[in-house]
């Protein structure tokens, strides 16, 4: 599959799956579709059949509350059954909101609580350096998520390490959980932030996959990279985009209907959870 | 205890390239022949515990065996989030260790006080609690958490009861050390504070209490049997520790013998209570200050027993 029929995969199972669960943050999982389906679809080197295989490139998402976005790449690329995915938040599931790696093939790590990902990341990159292995560790953040300090001793360490074999990714959509980012706890001058602290720094569209690929391929020997992903929050469903209350909100009825729609998707709740 | 630790790790490493030693910028002078011999099994990650263990953790998950070191609270409280999250769910190969139990810093404030860790430690799921009372107890867990799964907790103290084993003894991971039979009363302590439950003991077996001693270095997994056995065996049990008896160790013989039996004729827990320990003064000022020192246990068992 390619990466942008990945990408559109991706959004029709988080809204449907947020549907089923009736769940919050399909806003972050629609965001993060593009980068997530690059990272699967093309850049990370993983054997969905032996989700262990230790020379694989770990994969972290710090901003669990966007589960449903991985649980669906999973999925789509082999993991797991695409069947598994409507037990996502349903009583007894073991697919739970924020992204779980028990009994979940390719999850490396469960996450929730934010401003975890990057630190076991960074211990992760340190042990591959110690092994001599080439694999790489990518870790995807939110931008609310940088508020956390305890990113910023990561940032240091990682950089003073100089722990090149490891990529953050921003998810950069300026909207956090109340307000907007910049209402909030402003992160600007941003890229400055991370190349004062060491690190090498691209931009890039979210959103536009050559330019998230070309982000990837960027050179960064002796340092750790970080993409900054410029995003927008609810990305592919019209009245969900720029918004806070699609952090929150569920789409159901009608709301459900022009969504699928948009995504170009037929759903029907008695089918069995087929996009 | 902390030389003793670094000793015995100092030994491990040798034969274990696996193991990893990740200060929070401390141990001054402590590590100096660690880093020295052994700079591959050294990291300072800063003054940064959450990183510190997050990154433990990303280690562990990878084939190391880690031990994040730093004082008090810092290496416990501080990140207790990422000892639960990442850590503990994990079952990652970590252990905690925090030098300064109880009272070890007790001059430098409460900010220095380990006085609630392992009640707070033990609460958490695929966490296990070590405390050792004296020197061999430190050096045989340390030897013995090398190859132990999972995530646990190493409680350091200043303070020490010097070597309590026997001639030819073996060390039994969990199991609760008798150090003295009796038949009247039973001391159960943990740490270093057991130099003053062993004086209590003797001074009460000259007042003709016969008292039993029992060192609990595992608060998780306990070793229930011992303790019940002591329980059934002897007309009372006092609980002595450097910590809150809110969900210390005392609380936790409380909660198994009410729950399982067998009920002791008598239970009283030697322990902080007086909220923060603002007041501060050497190890030895405080445990007198706080009434957990040997005086006030053998007044405490004369009071209950006789």
């Amino acid at each position: 599959m390619n990466t942008e029929d990945l990408a559109l995969k991706i959004r029709q199972h988080a809204v449907i799956m947020t549907h089923l669960g009736k769940s919050s943050h399909v806003g972050s999982a629609l965001s993060m579709a593009d980068i997530v389906a690059v990272l699967y679809g093309e850049v990370l080197n993983v054997k969905p059949k032996e989700p262990t295989w230790p020379e694989r490139d770990r994969f972290i998402l710090s901003k669990g509350h966007a589960g449903a976005g991985i649980y669906a790449a999973l999925a789509e690329t082999g993991f797991m059954p695409i069947e598994k995915l409507k037990t996502h938040y349903q009583d007894g599931s073991d697919l739970s909101g924020h992204v779980s790696h028990k009994g979940i093939p390719g999850v490396e790590l469960s996450t929730g609580s934010l401003g975890h990902g990057l630190n076991v990341g960074c211990g992760m990159a340190l042990a591959a350096k110690k092994q001599g292995k080439n694999h790489k560790v990518y870790v995807l953040l939110s931008d609310g998520e940088c508020d956390e300090g305890s990113n910023w001793e990561a940032i240091l360490f990682s950089s003073h390490h100089k722990l090149d074999n490891l990529v953050a990714v921003v998810d950069y959509n300026k909207i956090q959980s109340l307000d907007k980012v910049a209402d909030t706890i402003g992160l600007e001058p941003f890229s400055d932030k991370w190349r004062a602290f060491g690190w090498e720094v691209v931009e890039a569209d979210g959103h536009n996959h050559s330019d998230l690929k070309r982000a990837f391929a960027t050179q960064h020997k002796g340092k750790p990279l970080v993409v900054l992903a410029h995003t927008t929050k609810g990305k592919g469903v019209s009245f969900m985009e720029d918004t806070v209350l699609w952090h929150y909100r569920t789409a159901q009825g009608e709301e459900f209907d022009n969504a699928m729609k948009e995504l170009g998707a037929s759903f029907n709740s008695d089918s069995g959870g087929k996009a | 205890m902390r030389d003793h630790f670094i000793k015995q790790l100092s030994e491990e490493v040798k034969t274990n390239k696996d193991i990893l030693l990740v200060t929070g910028d401390l141990g001054f002078g402590v590590f100096n022949d660690y880093r020295a011999d052994f700079p591959e099994n050294f990291i300072n990650a800063g003054v940064a515990e959450q990183n510190m263990t997050g990154m433990a953790t990303g280690l562990a998950m990878e084939g190391f065996k880690v031990f994040t070191y730093s004082i008090a609270n810092f290496s416990t409280l501080r990140c207790l989030e990422q000892i639960r999250n990442d850590a503990c769910y994990h079952n990652a190969k970590v252990t905690v260790v925090s030098i300064g139990g109880g009272f070890s810093y007790g001059s430098l404030g409460i900010s220095h006080h380990a006085t609630e860790d392992y009640s707070i430690l033990r609460s958490l799921p695929d966490m296990e609690v070590y405390s050792p009372s004296c020197l061999w107890e430190t050096m045989e867990i340390t030897k013995a958490l090398i190859d132990r799964p999972g995530t646990n907790y190493l409680r350091l103290d200043k303070s020490n009861a010097g070597f309590t084993n026997r001639d030819g003894e073996k060390f039994e991971l969990g199991k609760v050390r008798t150090l003295r039979d009796g038949t009247d009363l039973t001391l159960i302590s943990s740490g270093g504070i057991m130099t003053h439950v062993l004086g209590a003991a003797e001074e009460l077996e000259k007042m003709g209490l016969s008292t039993r001693v029992l060192a609990v270095h595992s608060l998780k997994p306990l070793d229930y049997e011992t303790i019940a056995k002591a329980a059934s065996e002897t007309k009372g049990i006092i609980t002595i520790e450097e910590h809150t008896v809110d969900g210390g160790l005392g609380g936790l013989i409380a909660e198994n013998l009410l729950e399982k039996g067998p009920r002791p004729g008598i239970f009283h827990r030697i322990g902080l209570r007086a909220g923060f320990s603002s007041v501060v003064g050497s190890q030895e000022y405080l445990r007198t200050k706080y009434e957990m020192d040997q005086n006030a246990i053998v007044n405490k068992a004369k009071e209950l027993m006789l």
